[in-house]
């Protein structure tokens, strides 16, 4: 499958009007300049993909800079599987222009932590009634089992925890506009984390 | 990065009437029925002003039939107002006039600012 990726930064939400007056909820994304930073083929690896980086790091280490030889100090490097990785060369530069507008794309990006959150929360649960002289039962969780038979709880089973923070992709979203000179786009709706976050764009992959 | 969120409508008109709460105004709104448009009025008081930008929104309240009130909030720069006519502008010390609601018939009534009207005949 050809794919084709960018990584950016998450700036934050806006709209779009039209002349008719409609409006679409966008978010924003600071998107590329990024540069291709390894081809794997085949005949090399095994498999075929790309590497790309984007944005300016201040400190890179002795094994980084290794990597990055010729190329400007790029922060974040992602790996890209794409069929026609043979068709880039290395430090070939990618912006925004890939995209169009009325593109679908498909939006990963590391989710808002919540830190440790209970069941309610974290997984919808109802919670306990809240009158009839309950006491401490409003976001309880309930029962987490049975009694001696088993004897412990079941593994894998739902309850507080940690929450967000994880990579998160969001489906087959609208490319609502292309801004080439500043190296923006407007993708219609939410994207996953906070705005300054690092977001990958990448051609929607499961269209029908 | 504010910077970079705006821009992005340039052909947005933003030049509208100075609106204020408490003033009296008569909103001209654009309505497309299939493929005609028509011009529909609505006069009411401006209850609030808030949001900044492209985001920036108003609501009218008028009293609709049966002493019925109706709020009708818009966006400022919405390309389906046609215009935006000051009516009379009322002396007013709050930003939002909720107690509007409260109020029926005379005793919802706002004082007229006389040092607007004023300033604006000279």
């Amino acid at each position: 499958m050809k794919r084709k990726a960018l990584l950016g930064k998450k700036v934050g939400m806006t709209r779009l009007v039209d002349k008719t007056g409609e409006v679409i909820p966008v978010t924003i994304v600071e998107l590329g300049p990024c540069y291709v930073t390894q081809v794997k083929t085949d005949a090399s690896d095994g498999y075929n993909a790309i590497q790309i980086g984007f944005g300016p790091a201040t400190r890179l280490n002795s094994p980084e800079k290794g990597h990055l030889r010729n190329l400007p100090m790029l922060r974040h490097l992602r790996e890209v599987a794409t069929e026609d990785s043979c068709s880039y060369t290395v430090g070939q530069v990618l912006d925004v222009t890939v995209f169009s507008e009325g593109e679908l794309v498909d939006v990963i990006g590391t989710s808002k932590g919540k830190g440790f959150a209970g069941g309610v929360k974290r997984h919808h649960f109802r919670g306990g009634p809240k009158t009839h002289g309950q006491s401490d039962r409003e976001r309880a969780v309930g029962s987490i089992g049975s009694t001696s038979t088993p004897g412990r709880v079941w593994k894998g089973l739902r309850g507080p925890g940690h929450m967000g923070s994880e990579r998160v992709t969001t489906l087959n979203l609208t490319v609502a506009r292309v801004d080439a000179e500043r190296n923006l786009i407007a993708i219609r709706g939410a994207l996953p984390g906070p705005a300054g976050g690092l977001v990958m764009v990448r051609n929607a992959v499961k269209v029908a | 990065m504010t910077d970079k969120l705006s821009g992005w409508n340039p052909e947005l008109n933003t030049d509208v009437a100075e609106i204020r709460p408490g003033d009296t105004v008569r909103v001209h709104l654009r309505i497309v029925e299939g493929n005609r448009e028509r011009i529909q009025v609505i006069q009411g008081v401006v209850m609030r002003l808030r949001g900044s930008g492209v985001d920036a929104t108003f609501t009218v309240r008028r009293i609709a039939a049966h002493g019925i009130g109706v709020e009708r909030t818009f966006m400022l720069l919405s390309p389906r107002i046609e215009r935006i006519e000051i009516v009379r502008r009322a002396d007013v010390r709050r930003a939002q006039l909720y107690f509007l609601r409260k109020y029926r018939g005379k005793a919802a009534r706002l004082r007229e600012d006389r040092s607007a009207f004023e300033r604006s005949r000279q």
